[in-house]
């Protein structure tokens, strides 16, 4: 049973500094991070010291709660640091990488020949479970749970989001791999989210789930946002999402014993000189991509793994995310402007309000930089005013607003369980009241861990 | 901004001010921190700046209106457009100073104490206050009320965007229930000096409140329409406030469900009242009497204190719009309902917005169940 969704509300935004569709480069770094802090709910305990070499896919780090969740190395080569922050946070394991690509071998599989316990296992010891987001609350799957379905999103309609086409075309065995695999995991349905705005999808082809089609702007490539449309997540369920990347390094894993998590990688943003992909490592350091930025001094520009709503800021001597495939190159706005909010025109900038002129000009892109535009406020505008940038159905400022306040009944009843951060973003970026929106769910996605654990 | 300001600085009580008129000339360089890296250009400062572009047409022709309402009071209309304009703006202005210096005074001071930015909210309340008191009000009676509209009706709760009742609706409340001498009656609204001569058959009374009588003023619809009679100094041109309505509804700052449903709302109840004969004029021209058409585009509309959901905002118009005509049809002693509807539309609406929303959590719960 496919689904053909049109989904009305969502907000586009037309940044400036779309990767052109070419590889510049493959780029073989010096220096690999693993990096524990990107997984929600991973409490890391140390497998390697300082000098200790390591093969691309040796255990390096494991979850103190579920001791079978490993975090592998990405390349081969010797731990030359084991980086901590205040309290001694582990904040990363350096790897230097020795060129050689020296793998641990899983063995192929034939995927059709295995059973759940089997796929399980080979997923865990290869580092490619964590892969595997377990909703509610956007944690890592627990091994030990049969989730309802499984979800992936095809694409990304994030703003300058890697084009899925070219990312994936070239990868689609693998992918197909990736699915056969996953079906094994779930008593439900692998549904697989296509992009009906695009002419025709490569994964269209794929058998062995379901597929369903959206159309729509920004978040209609969120994974959460099309859940919510095939297949709500209610108060007992159990999801789990994977993204294409996940389900390429799965296919690869059974079909070549090895892991490999290289990936094309689209470097973005205004203050990106030729925009175009390159093929990188995930924790290759930021100064990898230094071309792309050329000479900016780094107090002047924000380096972010992932996209301008929902990545992460790095800076220059931070690394690329585990589950990024994108890098956005942002300046500070730290400029003010003259009597700004009063300008009746102020073409250079954009805003999806109409008290702006933005939407005259839907083809112009927009140099946006990392400037708040106006001071923090309480909450003002209706919630309807946010909720025509989320196709969910949710009362955005009511979930905010509980999470805000800590009450566990209204969060519950407001949908927390349906939502990650990442899609109330658009919500947060046209806020007038400058409201950290993707806090405060976090915020309240937190305090239910805590609460339930 | 200067150092002695931030905290920890000699002048830091003065921070909160400093750094509003400093924010007021600039977009402040700040960056954003956590979530969203990039973030919309529009700002509650360019928001709520609008909804006072969209009244200034209301407040330029009751300027003139108050020159042109006492030109007629005392027989007098040699003043031309700009004469009457000006004669009206000298007595509006100090409403105006007042308004702003008292309200604005006290929204830095709680602003300080709570060490947050000035909110702009105080920007559109101060300017509405003026446009809906009689002209002649004492200012210092304006003065209290305004302190007890921003301290009791907004401060309190938290300041801008926590407030349940629309403060400038509650300055006029707590004037009308104070000093009732003064907000109705015939004495009131029209301009006139102590010792001019007044014409024959004067009456100071609002259309409303003529009761059929005759006045030296015409009350037919284009009298209404165009505004040419006495009122609160910025209510009763409906022309100029649906100016003002399209600015608001064309960058949708304001609802236009909570605009049709309240002309609805006065057409319902006004249409029955026809019907039952109880009412002395057609229905339609409930939409031009009083303070209906401002209250409704801009009293009604603000969005803290307006019904938060899109069927809420339904039920919240209908609700102020059909109680303005039942106070008008039944309350001999109030002439006007508007504030008064507003007022406990204001306080419904979270009750309306509970109802709204529970039914559709228990719907959406219902679906979730079958799926």
């Amino acid at each position: 049973m496919s689904q053909n969704f049109v989904l009305k509300k969502g907000l586009n935004i037309p940044i400036a500094g779309e990767a052109v569709p070419r590889v510049s480069k493959t780029i073989a770094p010096g220096i690999v991070a693993v990096q524990p802090t990107v997984f929600k709910g991973f409490l890391p305990r140390l497998l390697v010291g300082e000098g200790d070499p390591v093969l691309c896919g040796s255990p390096v780090l494991a979850d103190k709660k579920n001791p079978d969740i490993l975090l592998t190395a990405p390349v081969s080569g010797t731990v030359k640091a084991i980086v901590r922050g205040e309290k001694r946070k582990l904040l990363a394991i350096l790897i230097e990488a020795d060129g050689q690509r020296q793998g641990v071998d899983f063995g192929s599989k034939n995927v059709s020949a295995l059973d759940a316990a089997q796929v399980r296992q080979a997923l865990l010891e290869s580092g490619l479970w964590p892969f595997l987001i377990q909703r509610p609350y956007g944690i890592i799957a627990d091994p030990g749970l049969t989730p309802r379905d499984i979800f992936v999103s095809s694409f990304s309609t994030a703003p300058l989001a890697p084009d899925t086409a070219f990312c994936f075309g070239g990868e689609m065995p693998y992918i197909q791999t990736g699915i056969d695999a996953l079906a094994k995991l779930t008593s439900g349905q692998v549904h697989v989210g296509l992009d009906g705005n695009a002419s025709a999808s490569p994964f269209a082809a794929l058998r062995g789930c379901e597929l369903h089609s959206f159309r729509g702007k920004h978040p209609a490539g969120n994974v959460g946002v099309q859940i919510s449309h095939i297949a709500p997540i209610a108060k007992e369920d159990t999801v789990w999402t994977i993204s294409p990347i996940g389900l390429a390094a799965i296919g690869k894993l059974f079909a070549t014993g090895r892991l490999e998590l290289r990936r094309k990688v689209a470097v973005t943003g205004p203050m990106a000189i030729e925009p175009c992909y390159v093929e990188a490592l995930p924790g290759t350091p930021a100064d990898a991509f230094s071309p792309f930025y050329g000479n900016t001094p780094a107090a002047g520009l924000r380096v972010v793994s992932g996209d301008p709503l929902s990545g992460r800021s790095v800076g220059t001597d931070g690394y690329l995310g585990f589950f990024d495939n994108q890098i956005t190159l942002l300046k500070e706005g730290t400029e003010q402007e003259l009597l700004g909010w009063i300008n009746p025109i102020r073409a250079h900038q954009f805003s999806a309000d109409r008290s702006y002129f933005s939407w005259l000009m839907p083809k112009k892109k927009y140099a946006m930089d990392t400037n708040l535009h106006g001071g923090a406020r309480a909450f003002l505008m209706n919630d309807g005013y946010y909720a025509r940038v989320l196709p969910m159905d949710i009362y955005p400022v009511y979930l905010a607003k509980a999470c805000l306040a800590g009450e566990i009944d209204k969060m519950e009843k407001f949908g927390i369980y349906e939502v990650l951060p990442e899609d109330l973003a658009t919500c947060e970026f046209v806020d007038p009241s400058k409201n950290d929106i993707q806090a405060m769910i976090e915020q309240g996605i937190d305090l239910m861990l805590k609460e339930m654990a | 901004m200067n150092k002695i300001f931030e905290k920890g600085g000699k002048l830091y009580w003065l921070h909160s001010t400093v750094d509003a008129f400093e924010t007021f000339l600039h977009v402040p360089g700040t960056v954003t921190r956590k979530g969203s890296h990039v973030r919309d250009a529009i700002d509650l400062k360019r928001l709520l700046i609008l909804v006072v572009i969209a009244a200034a047409p209301a407040a330029l022709f009751g300027m003139w209106n108050v020159g042109y309402q006492h030109g007629l009071a005392v027989g007098d209309l040699r003043l031309n457009i700009l004469g009457n304009w000006w004669y009206g703006f000298l007595r509006v202005l100090p409403l105006f100073l007042v308004s702003y210096i008292v309200g604005l005074g006290i929204e830095f001071a709680s602003c300080q104490i709570r060490g947050e930015e000035v909110s702009e909210g105080y920007l559109v309340s101060g300017f509405f206050i003026p446009l809906i008191v009689p002209v002649d009000i004492p200012l210092w009676m304006l003065a209290l009320a305004v302190a007890f509209a921003v301290l009791i009706g907004k401060e309190v709760f938290g300041g801008t965007g926590m407030n349940i009742i629309n403060p400038a609706i509650l300055a006029r409340a707590f004037l009308f229930f104070s000093y009732p001498n003064y907000m109705s009656g015939s004495s009131c609204w029209i301009h006139v000096k102590p010792g001019e001569q007044l014409v024959d058959g004067f009456t100071g009374a609002t259309p409303l409140a003529l009761d059929g009588a005759s006045a030296q003023y015409g009350t037919g619809f284009w009298d209404l329409f165009i505004g040419t009679v006495p009122g609160s100094v910025g209510e009763t041109s409906v022309i100029a406030i649906l100016l003002g309505a399209a600015l608001l509804l064309w960058t949708g700052i304001a609802s236009w469900k909570i605009m049709l449903s309240g002309v609805l709302g006065v057409l319902f109840v006004g249409g029955l009242g026809d019907l039952a004969g109880i009412s002395t004029i057609p229905c339609y021209m409930q939409l031009l009497y009083g303070g209906f058409a401002f209250g409704i585009v801009f009293m009604a509309t603000d969005p803290v204190t307006s019904a938060q959901t899109e069927a809420g905002k339904w039920i919240y118009g209908f609700l102020i719009g059909a109680l303005c005509v039942l106070v008008r049809l039944f309350n001999p002693g109030y002439a006007e309902g508007m504030m008064l509807a507003i007022l406990f539309g204001n306080i419904m609406a979270p009750l309306i917005d509970h109802c709204v929303i529970s039914a559709h959590l228990s719907r959406k719960a219902k679906k979730l169940k079958t799926a």
